[in-house]
């Protein structure tokens, strides 16, 4: 039993930082963009995370707050995912060129970016750069009193998170609402889904398209920076978050690109790839288990294609660029 | 119109330019990538000019660097070439990196059984052919489900990459392991590795052969102007009789072949054994290298070999000033954004608010 517990909350960490990669996939998506740089967002918001805490401790020195470095560390990563989907958002939207080129472009880009940022602050810092041991504990503090947490079997489950998987759901449930109930949010889908009829419609096409893409590669970079802040332990580490923007965008497709279904989606997706450290199947290699959150997703994408319904669909525009006078 | 209903800037496509010009606007897009370089270079407190030095000297001022930097090029210039086709028909395979990945394991499964016992040559043939047929099998099941189904070739071949990675993974750590907890696979036989030619396993050779054979499949065949005609306008082609979903299927059989090709070069010519980081990244990069040739064969020459300049030449440069090698990829990411803006400026003409008539028409 407490195996499972303590799978069920290590799957969790892990699918936090999925979780912010997919919903900030999700919402680039919905406008018809389909961002391959997601990878590279990710590099890039783990070193610009780290780097925002890192000489925010420097400059504090003792002083320096939990809370403060958190938010620092959001921002920054935000910043960082945010400018890079500028690009790609630029390129795609203003200069019009095909988005799966500039999206790996954009991947190769930004895990340069990010190895680079990372790389250079270990060179300039003389070796090592992590955070102290009071940062690094805020990171990934429980945010709940003891009495929640200490609950039997639910009150791990539930209350033993840090608050970065709070901040998730938040975002999903919000992300939920605004697709679904807001008129912002239908023009978004609507932008997704058919483009000239948006247009006719008199929704400017190319505002939605930069903004959701922008707000987007800014949330998927957070799930970087929660990689090595919490993950990690607050140290530069690429090889960990190889692929984990990619298992993002696969996610995303697990999720039939609704924010609600990110919350379990991620955690199921996480269970799989950690899976292999803590429950050993006989028969079944542990390497194996790595290739199921792909294999899976393989599986819904056939399955949604050969049925056909109607809103279980990629944005029916996705990844193809708009151009109003070739109609 | 009313003066400020006019948008600020308004965009015409262009029927034709100067080729002259055309080539003045890539190359000036190239030149101002190199200097945007400059950023990450300064950064770390170096002499940008002296580190592009550095990066053409440790590329390609002695023999032994060139060799290393043409093994770069090779799998880059083989890959881009297996999926210009799938680009030219708007199918738009990313899965390059899974395909050669399963075209190397056949190749290894052969190289590490048959060694003692079949001939060189034969065992190279046998190699080569079993790579291009996994590769192709590999690229087969997406193209599949696309033709029958119309599912999403780019979300399917980007997970068929993982899986394949996956499986050498698996193969690494499990049945193929050499000494037991190593992880890994042994070194090929003498009989299993690619002969060398001017210092580079043959595979270049090969590689060249290909760069004129994808020429003329793409631009002289009846197969070539099939795809085409479905990257123009499938409804065209289904109009015209052709079998779209075969045609989808077989394309994509050749890409994975090629790509598989690449995978048995790479564990034959270079590595000599199987590990599951086997493709790299190449199948990524050699898109960006596809793309940005405009699918010409003899153009993706000059581009792989640029971008394994930059990649061989930044490994100089990190022992040589400390610069991360990462840099390559930061210099690597703005040269393809560089060079993926110029088209625009190739293709379309800008307007700004105010012109007279007269002078839009001209």
């Amino acid at each position: 039993m407490s195996m499972i517990i303590s799978l069920i909350v290590a799957a969790v960490t892990f699918g936090t930082v999925l979780m912010f990669g997919t919903l900030g996939e999700i919402l680039t998506e919905k406008s018809g963009n389909l961002n391959l740089g997601v990878e590279g967002i990710m590099y890039m918001g783990g070193a610009f995370g780290l780097a925002g805490a890192f000489y925010y401790e420097k400059a504090a020195g003792a002083a320096a707050s939990g809370p403060v470095a958190i938010i620092l560390a959001i921002l920054c990563a935000f910043a960082a995912g945010a400018l890079a989907s500028a690009i790609y958002s630029f390129l795609t939207i203003s200069l019009r060129t095909n988005q799966n080129v500039t999206g790996l472009a954009l991947s190769i880009f930004g895990t340069g970016v990010g190895q680079f940022v990372g790389e250079f602050m270990r060179l300039s810092e003389g070796g090592y750069v992590a955070l102290g041991n009071n940062l690094k504990d805020a990171f990934s503090a429980r945010i709940w009193p003891d009495a929640l947490v200490n609950i039997p079997v639910v009150g791990n489950i539930l209350f033993s998170h840090t608050v970065f998987f709070y901040l998730a759901v938040v975002l999903a449930v919000a992300m939920h609402f605004f697709l679904g109930r807001t008129r912002w949010g239908l023009y978004l889908r609507a932008v997704g889904e058919s483009p000239s009829t948006a247009d006719a419609a008199g929704i400017s096409i190319t505002r939605y398209k930069y903004l959701a893409t922008i707000a987007g590669g800014g949330i998927s970079a957070i799930g970087g920076m929660v990689y090595i802040m919490t993950t990690a332990g607050c140290v530069w580490n690429h090889e960990g978050l190889s692929g984990v923007g990619w298992l993002a965008v696969a996610l995303v497709i697990f999720c039939m690109w609704r924010p609600l279904n990110a919350i379990w989606g991620s955690v199921i997706f996480g269970a799989m790839m950690i899976m292999y450290l803590r429950v050993s199947i006989p028969f079944i290699p542990t390497e194996i288990y790595k290739i199921l959150p792909y294999v899976v997703t393989v599986i819904v994408l056939i399955i949604t294609s050969m049925r056909n319904s109607r809103d279980k669909q990629p944005p029916a525009s996705l990844g193809l660029n708009y151009f109003r006078e070739e109609r | 119109m009313r003066e400020e209903r006019t948008p600020f800037i308004r965009l015409a496509k262009r029927g034709s330019m100067d080729p002259r010009k055309i080539w003045l606007i890539r190359v000036s897009s190239i030149v101002i990538a190199l200097i945007l370089g400059f950023i990450p270079i300064l950064l770390t407190g170096n002499n940008p000019i002296a580190a592009y030095g550095v990066i053409i000297d440790g590329s390609l001022s002695r023999p032994v660097y060139i060799r290393q930097t043409v093994k770069i090029a090779v799998p880059l210039l083989g890959c881009a070439l297996a999926i210009a086709p799938c680009f030219k028909m708007r199918f738009w395979n990313i899965g390059g990196e899974g395909q050669i990945t399963m075209g190397a394991v056949a190749a290894t499964f052969f190289a590490l059984n048959f060694a003692g016992t079949v001939p060189h040559v034969l065992l190279l043939i046998i190699m080569f052919l079993a790579a291009a047929i996994a590769g192709g099998i590999w690229a087969f099941i997406p193209a599949f489900f696309k033709a029958k189904w119309n599912t999403n070739e780019t979300l399917f071949t980007l997970m068929m990459n993982y899986i394949a990675i996956g499986i050498v993974a698996w193969l690494q750590g499990g049945p193929w392991e050499g000494r037991k907890g190593s992880q890994l696979i042994p070194m090929f036989d003498d009989a299993a590795r690619l002969p060398n030619v001017l210092g580079v396993h043959c595979g270049w050779i090969l590689v060249l052969v290909l760069v004129v054979l994808m020429y003329f499949y793409m631009n002289k065949t009846k197969q070539g102007y099939e795809i085409a005609v479905i990257g123009d306008s499938a409804n065209t082609a289904r109009y015209a009789g052709m079998n779209v979903g075969w045609i989808i299927m077989r394309t994509m059989f050749i890409s994975g072949a090629i790509c598989g090709i690449v995978g048995f070069m790479t564990v034959s010519g270079a590595n000599y054994t199987l590990y599951s980081g086997v493709a790299n990244g190449v199948g990524f990069t050699s898109i960006t290298v596809a793309w940005l040739s405009q699918l010409n064969s003899f153009a993706m020459i000059f581009i792989s070999m640029m971008l394994a300049v930059l990649e061989k030449g930044a490994n100089t440069l990190q022992t040589r000033m400390s610069v991360p090698a990462s840099i390559s990829d930061i210099i690597t990411g703005i040269l393809l954004f560089a060079m993926l803006s110029c088209e625009f400026f190739i293709n379309y003409r800008m307007i700004l608010r105010g012109k007279t008539k007269k002078e839009v028409e001209k």
